[in-house]
């Protein structure tokens, strides 16, 4: 990651206020990930579980540079960007043990959550899908001239899906508004981005398509704002598409079924110690003098009892009533 | 009221719509300047405009999943996958996406697009150009499937699909696009201005999704048919010589149960044709139906005639349609059962 050293040497200039929003967000995520992993190993949650943890600088930097109005879509490792657009906790959690009280009324699971009045587009599990309805949604923004911005997230493994570059293609030909943000944690479940890549700098991806790309250190909640900030305000001005490749990384396995076999402990070790995006914040609040280690733990005590509640829902929360199963398929009258 | 073919039909339903409508767009491959493969949507752009009828690029799945994406954010596109042989780059976008995102949100989010895209044959396509794939969606919980079989009928189906606030594909029978076929083909071409379901309204009106129309009544046997095996499937009564009744289904999904449980009922014996492929196809799941709902009404095995089991042949077009001669047999046959 030589652009790391970069951006970390001269940091944006951000507030006290701001960094310490962006300290207490991205907790509430790394949290919330550790509990979902507790109730799954509890067989709490069934199915399909993948955690975001290490990765949380990636959505908190991008809301931090987002406009009200402006709309996300994910791929299935969406619990992070849910939280991010201010959803909450518990329709979260309760989601993910299929109940009534989950986002979708236990209907999707994990990879299968929205929300309409946080302009959250999905979770979708099916690899790469999203990245063309981000575009869809780019599209009906410019049609509708409501200065709205897309933005679709997608995976370095989901870069390999051919609709990704149809929907390239498009966005820049029809100059729509929409971000797209690989995150690059490196690993496409168990297949290193060098085994699986040819051309492993991502950003270059959309050359062919007049699209600009940057890759920007994905650990770093400011170098993400920042760049979020460019791209951003550029599909605003009817410029077109911007690819933002983020270097990132994810502590956990792809799933919760993962040994991850695939790397080594000291891998996951030196990125946990030397690049971890929340310890990264952390130091700035206290070297700054924005906050002390009291202070800090307020936080880390009102994000934990956020996390704790939510769990509490997500169990008492009832099942969903078995009509539910032949609800929302078509519309009904 | 003025005469149309099936396409002057069609583009009438979509101009109707873009003018009533801000949120309704017209997309696909050669649509815009081109004004369609078949000039479905010709002179559209010219007078809605670039932003509400345009050209995509050769890229189906781009296509459909852009339409999902508008259709969730409040604009109904309508778009056209320029032959339904074309439509697998997309089917993971149709059935994952757009099928699945009221479910999965649990009602939250639609994907309310429609996709018209020609099928069928008759035109010497070759395997590429004249498939029926339409049992490839009526599978997947979450869409609606319409086939109609005349020009009345294609332009009000067509203005339901667009109002309709789920997913809706409209296969459209080519062969039927510039008049009635019947199978014989052999015969000279007749347009449809000396057809009665040429007589379609300038204005708005619907042919409302999931009801059925009884087009031919009769008592000897019940034909259940959509699209142009509608039309053959009269043919093939005359030539028969049976009083047959036949059933155009318009929506294969929802499919209109109690019209067809009803003429079954009467008749005590059904034929289903249909020009896609037999194993599998639409026929199999009408016949569960008709035996579940009308077992002890029935004097007879239930037939189809369909395609073969084979890709859509080039040399031997006509003997694999399921034209009159061989509708007709299957009639006599139920007649003799």
């Amino acid at each position: 990651m030589s652009e790391a050293s970069t951006s970390r040497a001269k940091p944006p200039k951000a507030t006290a206020a701001e960094l310490t929003g962006y300290y207490r967000d991205m907790l509430l995520i790394r949290r919330f990930e550790e509990r979902a992993g507790q109730l799954y190993g509890m067989g709490l949650i069934g199915g399909f579980c993948h955690l975001y943890i290490g990765q949380e600088a990636v959505v908190i930097g991008m809301q931090a540079a987002m406009k009200e109005g402006d709309q996300v879509i994910t791929g299935y490792r969406d619990h992070g960007h849910m939280l991010a657009c201010g959803m909450d906790a518990n329709g979260v959690m309760a989601e993910l043990t299929g109940r009534a009280g989950g986002y979708s009324r236990g209907k999707g699971g994990s990879m299968h959550m929205f929300s309409r009045e946080k302009n959250f587009f999905g979770g979708h599990g099916i690899v790469g899908a999203q990245v063309s309805l981000g575009t869809g949604i780019a599209f009906a923004n410019k049609y509708r001239k409501n200065g709205a911005v897309c933005v679709a997230y997608f995976g370095d493994g989901a870069a390999n899906q051919g609709q990704v570059y149809e929907s390239f293609n498009m966005a820049a030909l029809w100059k729509l508004p929409v971000v797209y943000i690989v995150e690059n944690n490196q690993y496409a479940m168990g297949t290193a981005i060098q085994r699986s890549t040819s051309e492993t700098h991502l950003y270059k991806r959309g050359v062919s398509f007049n699209i600009p790309g940057e890759e920007v250190d994905g650990m770093d909640v400011l170098a993400v704002r920042e760049a979020g900030k460019k791209a951003l305000a550029r599909a605003r001005k009817g410029e077109g598409p911007t690819l933002l490749e983020m270097k990132t990384y994810r502590y956990r396995g792809h799933s919760m079924s993962d040994p991850a076999k695939y790397r080594t402990r000291e891998e996951v070790d030196a990125m946990r110690s030397h690049h971890d995006p929340i310890e990264h914040v952390k130091t700035l609040l206290i070297d700054l003098g924005h906050a002390d280690e009291d202070a800090l733990k307020e936080i880390d005590r009102e994000v934990r009892a956020i996390v704790v509640a939510s769990a509490e829902f997500a169990q008492q929360s009832p099942e969903p009533d078995p009509a539910e199963l032949m609800t929302d398929i078509l519309v009904e009258a | 009221m003025p005469a149309m073919n099936m396409i002057q039909a069609l583009n009438s339903a979509m101009d109707v719509m873009m003018t009533r409508d801000p949120n309704v767009l017209v997309f696909g491959e050669d649509v815009g300047y081109f004004g369609g493969v078949f000039r479905a949507t010709e002179g559209l752009q010219k007078k809605h405009g670039l932003t509400r009828c345009f050209d995509a690029p050769i890229a189906e799945g781009g296509i459909v999943a852009a339409a999902i994406g508008m259709g969730a954010y409040g604009l109904r596109p309508v778009i056209e996958i320029q032959f339904a042989d074309y439509i697998y780059p997309g089917y993971d976008q149709i059935v994952s996406e757009a099928a699945r995102l009221r479910y999965r949100s649990a009602g939250d989010f639609t994907a309310p697009l429609t996709l018209r895209t020609p099928y069928g044959g008759g035109i010497f396509g070759g395997q590429t150009h004249s498939q029926s794939p339409e049992a490839l969606f009526t599978h997947v919980a979450g869409i609606k499937t319409v086939v109609p079989s005349n020009p009345y009928d294609a332009k009000g189906l067509l203005i339901a699909a667009i109002e309709d606030d789920d997913p809706v594909i409209i296969f459209e029978p080519k062969r039927l696009y510039n008049g009635p076929f019947d199978g014989w083909h052999e015969n000279p071409v007749s347009p449809w201005a000396k057809h009665p379901d040429s007589e379609v309204p300038e204005g708005h009106y619907t042919v409302p999704l999931g009801k059925a129309k009884v087009v031919r009544e009769g008592n000897d046997l019940t034909v259940l048919a959509y699209g142009t095996m509608v039309h053959v499937a009269q043919a093939a009564a005359v030539h028969a010589g049976v009083d047959a009744e036949v059933i155009d289904l318009r929506t294969l999904i929802p499919i209109d149960i109690e019209t067809v449980v009803a003429s079954v009922k009467k008749t005590g014996r059904c034929v289903i044709v249909h020009e896609a492929t037999r194993t599998s196809g639409f026929g199999a799941e009408l016949s569960a139906l008709v035996q579940e709902e009308c077992f002890y009404h029935l004097e007879a095995p239930i037939a189809r005639v369909t395609g073969w089991d084979t890709p859509y042949p080039h040399a031997f077009e006509w003997e694999y349609f399921p034209g009159p001669q061989r509708v007709a047999d299957a009639m006599k046959r139920v007649m003799e059962g």
